[in-house]
This record gives structure tokens, sequence and C-alpha cells, in this order.
């Protein structure tokens, strides 16, 4: 099986092309570029430089979130449209997975993407048998209700993401010597990496409705629901074709 | 015969998700519109982070929709066309990122389109244009009067200094309680009033081809509040019909006057505003009273508001003089016409 896999959540774009369980090429770009300018470029390189067709490929992955909103949906977008195009497969696989899987590390591995105002993007994984396990699902949560959860476990717990030096203090202060850090270069999401986890994922039955996993509404709608909350029992369809 | 040139055209610029096959730039073979209106009046306008929430969701649907509806195969298209600006920039990105991605999969050309010209092109679906041509683009975010000396080549000429036309009847029918978008129910209201208030002309005298629509803003909203503190109730449908007339006096008169002034034949009116039954009257009686040779020209009502098919019309005209992009195409949000080279801002 040939698969591309993308990864554009956070500020690292991140393109592979796997066959079967052989890494043939990845690029991973670190810069401040919009994804959109970089991420079809990028693919064609590397289709380029392995001598492979779109057409080629059977199965499109994508970190389908959390992340940055607009990040997302830019690699959503292109995968969903490669494989609707193409009439490919496509896996959809949690973006903090793709991070969390570049640690060994046993016990606990807590992904962390900064969400402002001192919340994150999180879950909690481990590793049973050679397969990366969710143990706690993605949420978006303040970081205070996190490491309460976190400190009542007795196995280590190695945070991995770009932003944890942020939150290191007071992950420390919560867990102490409990708490493993891994930042920098080798918490950035490695497309290889995604690649392996969407081979073993479920394809997307509805490809048209795909979407990112945002964790979050939008505010205008969580303000809207607030004053409107019977609103969520039934509504006239959003979006009609006219 | 020769091959007809077939474009598959993306629009996802505001709150709309579009996609059309159009043949040689004139004909629609499908125009597949998802609109997002239901949600976006919600909240009494459009939030750009749930636009392109939905854009996600509705873009490869209406582009199969496009292609089963057209009856084509990737193998029959000639090109890939999108709207990369003007709009709202997370919206774009949306069609942006599909139409690249189709382009790509399937060796296609791609070419990019600004919005502003797919409203103009709308009017091709109604006659072949002559030019050096005038347009008058009223949306919701632009009015503008666009010289066209040739085909695919713009020039701003008149500008509005605040609010677009469209933006002016969203804001003054939230003060009148309509939910939005307001454009249509006040055309609809207006149709039972009489234009009693005498609402502001602003610059209809000056010596340009500038619009202002914040001073009859605030006009409205004035006249409604203080007639409410003093506890009355004004007629709604007077208000309204007195708004509308004083936008459709300025746009008429200042547009006429470019039209005069501007060695053309046709005149295209185009936009989301373009759909004004008032407007259209209007604009009907003044060229046959001042202009009886110019041709007027207005899209029909399902191609004034954002479409597909107008960006497959513009691209076909656009692709000839040679515009193309390729994967590193970039949403550009502010994207514009150039101004006149005589143009005072
Ligand atoms: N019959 C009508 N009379 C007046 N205004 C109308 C009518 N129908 C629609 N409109 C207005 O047209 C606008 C929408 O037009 P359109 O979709 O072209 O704008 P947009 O795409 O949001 O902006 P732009 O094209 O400038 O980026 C809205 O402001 C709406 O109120
Ligand atoms: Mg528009």
């Amino acid at each position: 099986m040939l698969v591309l896999a993308m990864d554009t959540s956070n500020q690292a774009l991140s393109v592979a092309l796997v066959r079967d369980e052989a890494l043939l090429a990845e690029t991973t770009i670190n810069i401040r570029k919009t994804h959109s300018e970089s991420l079809l470029p990028a693919i064609e390189n590397l289709m380029t430089a392995a001598n492979i067709e779109p057409a080629d490929v059977d199965r499109f992955v994508v970190a389908q979130g959390p992340g940055s909103y607009t990040g997302i949906r830019i690699a959503v977008t292109t995968a969903k449209t490669f494989a609707w195009t193409l009439q490919k497969e496509l896996v959809g696989i949690s973006s903090l997975a793709v991070v969390a899987s570049n640690t060994q590390a046993t016990g606990l591995i807590v992904p962390v993407f900064n969400a402002r105002r001192n919340a994150v993007f999180t879950g909690a994984y481990c590793w049973q048998q050679g397969q990366l396990v969710n143990v706690l699902p993605d949420r978006h949560q303040d970081l205070a209700p996190l490491l309460a959860e976190l400190a009542s476990q007795t196995a280590p717990v190695t945070f991995i993401g770009t932003d944890v030096p942020l939150f290191q203090d007071q992950i420390q202060a919560a867990l102490g010597d409990q708490a493993q850090f891994v930042s920098g270069w080798a918490a950035l999401p490695q497309a290889r990496q995604l690649a392996w986890l969407g081979e073993q994922g479920q394809p997307v039955a509805n490809q048209h409705r795909f979407a990112p996993q945002y964790l979050r509404q939008t505010e205008a709608e969580v303000n809207w629901l607030k004053q409107h909350p019977t609103a969520s029992k039934g509504h006239e369809p959003y979006v009609e074709e006219i | 015969m020769a091959k007809r040139e077939l474009i598959l055209a993306f629009e996802s610029s505001c709150d709309e998700t579009s996609v059309a096959v159009i043949e040689d730039g004139a004909k629609i073979l499908s125009n597949i519109i998802a609109s997002q209106i239901n949600s976006q009046k919600r909240f009494g306008g459009v939030v750009p982070e749930v636009a392109s929430r939905h854009h996600v969701e509705q873009v490869t649907l209406c582009a199969e929709e496009a292609m089963t509806e057209a009856g084509v195969t990737y193998a029959d298209l000639s090109a890939v066309a999108v709207t990369y600006g003007p709009g709202l920039v997370g919206a774009l990105l949306i069609g942006v990122a599909a139409a690249k991605t189709v382009a790509f999969a399937h060796h296609l050309p791609l070419i990019p389109v600004n919005h502003m010209a797919g409203h103009i092109y709308a009017a091709r679906f109604v006659k072949p244009l002559v030019y050096p041509l005038l347009a008058l683009l009223v949306s919701g975010g632009h009015t503008e009067i666009v010289y066209l000396k040739a085909a695919g080549e713009f020039e701003i000429i008149g500008d509005t200094r605040d609010d677009a036309a469209g933006e002016a009847f969203d804001k003054v029918g939230r003060v009148l309680n309509l939910t939005y978008p307001a454009g249509k129910k006040i055309d609809d209201l207006s149709k039972q009033g009489q234009d009693t208030f005498n609402f502001p002309r602003a610059m209809l005298h000056e010596p340009n081809y500038d619009f202002s629509f914040s001073g009859l803003k605030s006009a409205f909203i004035n006249t409604v509040h203080n007639a409410e503190q003093r506890g009355e109730t004004l007629s709604k449908v007077d208000l309204a019909a007195s708004f509308q007339a004083s936008v459709i006096d300025v746009i008429v008169q200042k547009t006429m006057r470019a039209a005069k002034a501007y060695p053309v034949q046709q005149l295209v009116v185009a936009g989301g505003v373009a759909a004004n039954s008032g407007l259209r009257a209007a604009f009907q009686q003044a060229v046959a009273a001042e202009t009886p040779d110019m041709d007027v020209i207005f899209p029909p009502l399902r191609l004034c508001s954002d479409n597909g098919a107008m960006i497959g019309a513009a691209a076909h005209v656009l692709w000839a003089k040679g515009a193309h992009a390729d994967g590193r195409l970039n949403a550009d949000p502010g994207l514009s016409f150039d101004y006149a080279s005589d143009f005072q801002a």
C-alpha cells in the first residue's frame, strides 16, 4: 500500500510517502510560512523525488486535529480532495497521536499543544504491544484540572510537544519527578509516523463529510447556544443547496 | 470541430460554497451552490470561522455534483479555476486548497480568479460582451465602477469611501429587525412604501465617481432611534423605500455620468445588490432616457450572488490572457483591481 501522509496542524508542516512500511520520502518544514503556500509544493517535490504519480497513491492520511484551525483545514481539505478526486482511501489520525508516537517512553505519554489562556489541546496515550493506544481522549482543557487528573496516576508521565517549555514549571510543580519532558525538534510531527498510524486506521466511510477535529465550538456558536438552549434539539439545515 | 473548453470553477470567498462546470466561458453545464445563510443568520452576519468550517464539509460534495450534473470526466476538463481573493481568508483557503489539489491530481492547468472579475463576467451568460465596457459592482463588500478597456483589463474609476452598498442594506436591515442578509427584504418592503424621509444623497454632486453610504446609514439609524425615544413608530415600508431610493439615486446618477464620459456601449451591473428590483428599473429608465444606444446588462438573479459559474466565465477570459498559477497559489483576502492612473482617493 502506498500512503501519502500530511500534517499541517501547527507551525511545522510534514509530508511523507510510505510504501508498506518503507519510507520513500519525507519533508518537514518548520518556518513561519503559510501552509497554504507550502503544502502542495512539498507534496509535488516528494512525488517527483520518489517518481510517484498522484494516482499511484492508495491511501491519503491526514492529521485531523486538534491544532490551528486554519492549519488543520488546509491538510484536511487537501487530503479529502485527493481521496475524493482520485477515488482512493482517506484516513484521519489525531494530530496529538502523531506527536505522541515520537517517544517510546513507558507509562503515559501526554502530547500538549498550546491553546492559549493557559488551556491546552491534549490527551493521553501509551504503548501496548507495539501499538499506540489512546488512554484519555483528546480534549481542549485548562492545564490545572489536567494536571490534577494526572497527579492521581502512579505511572511516569511524558509530556511531549514544542509548546511544552511554556508549561514546564506548572507541570513540575504539580507532578514533580513523575513528569518527563520532550520538546524541541524531537517533538515535531513526523509524517512517517502519521503514515504508519494511518496504515492501521479505518478509511472514512463518508469522505465528503470528513472534517477537522477542532475539539472546540466557535465562540459565536457557544454564545448563540447560550441564548438559544433548545436549538441543539433540531433546526433547519444550516447549509442548503440553492 | 475544435474541442470545447471546459473549466471546473471553485468559489468559497464568503458564505457560499460553489462549484461549476463552464463551457467556453459562456455556457453553464452545472453550477452547484451551497448557501450557509441559515447558519450565518443566527449571528446577524458572516462569522469567518463558522464560514470556513462549513466550506470544508461542502467543497468536495459540490464539486462531485458539479461534475455529475455536467456529465463530464476529468479527461474532458481543460482547466481548474478558483477564486483566490478578495474575501475571507479562511474561507478562500478551502476553495484554493481543493482546486489546487484537483488540478495537480489530474495534471490540469490552474487559473486564479479575482472574485470581482467573476461578478462582472456573470454578465457573459446574458450575451457576448463588447469592449470598452463599464461595470458597476455592487455587492456585500464592494461598490466600484470599473472600466474595462479590453477583455480582462480592469481599472477602478470609482469606489466607496466607506461602507459597500450591500453592507449598508444589511446594517439598516438590522435596525428594522430583518434577518441577515437584508437586501432582498428591504427591496420587497420598498415596493409597498414611499420615499418620504428624504435621506441624504451623499457625494452626488462631487466631480468624481465615488460613493459614501455611512452618512445615509447614520441618518437612518438616528431617524429610527429618535422616533423610538419619542415613543413613535415609523412606517417600516416608508423607511425601507426612502433608504433604497437614496442608494439608487446616487448609484444610478454617478454611474450614468461615468457611462457618458467613457466610450462604452455596454454597462454591466453586477454583484449581490444588482439583484435589487428598484436598481434594475432605475437603470433601465436612465439608460432609455440618457444613453438609449447603450446596452445595460444585469446577470440573472441566481448569478448576482456568489457562484462558481461566474468564476468559470471570468477564468475563460483571464486564461486567454495568460493567467495561471501553480501549487504555491495562496489566498489573497485584500485582492483588488488596480485603480485608474487618474483616480484620486
Ligand atoms: N434584492 C436585493 N437588494 C439589495 N441588496 C441585495 C439584494 N439581494 C441581495 N442583496 C445584498 O447583496 C449582498 C450579497 O452580495 P454578494 O454575495 O455579491 O456579496 P459578497 O460576496 O458578500 O461580497 P463581495 O462580492 O463584495 O466580496 C448582501 O449585502 C445582500 O443584502
Ligand atoms: Mg460576492
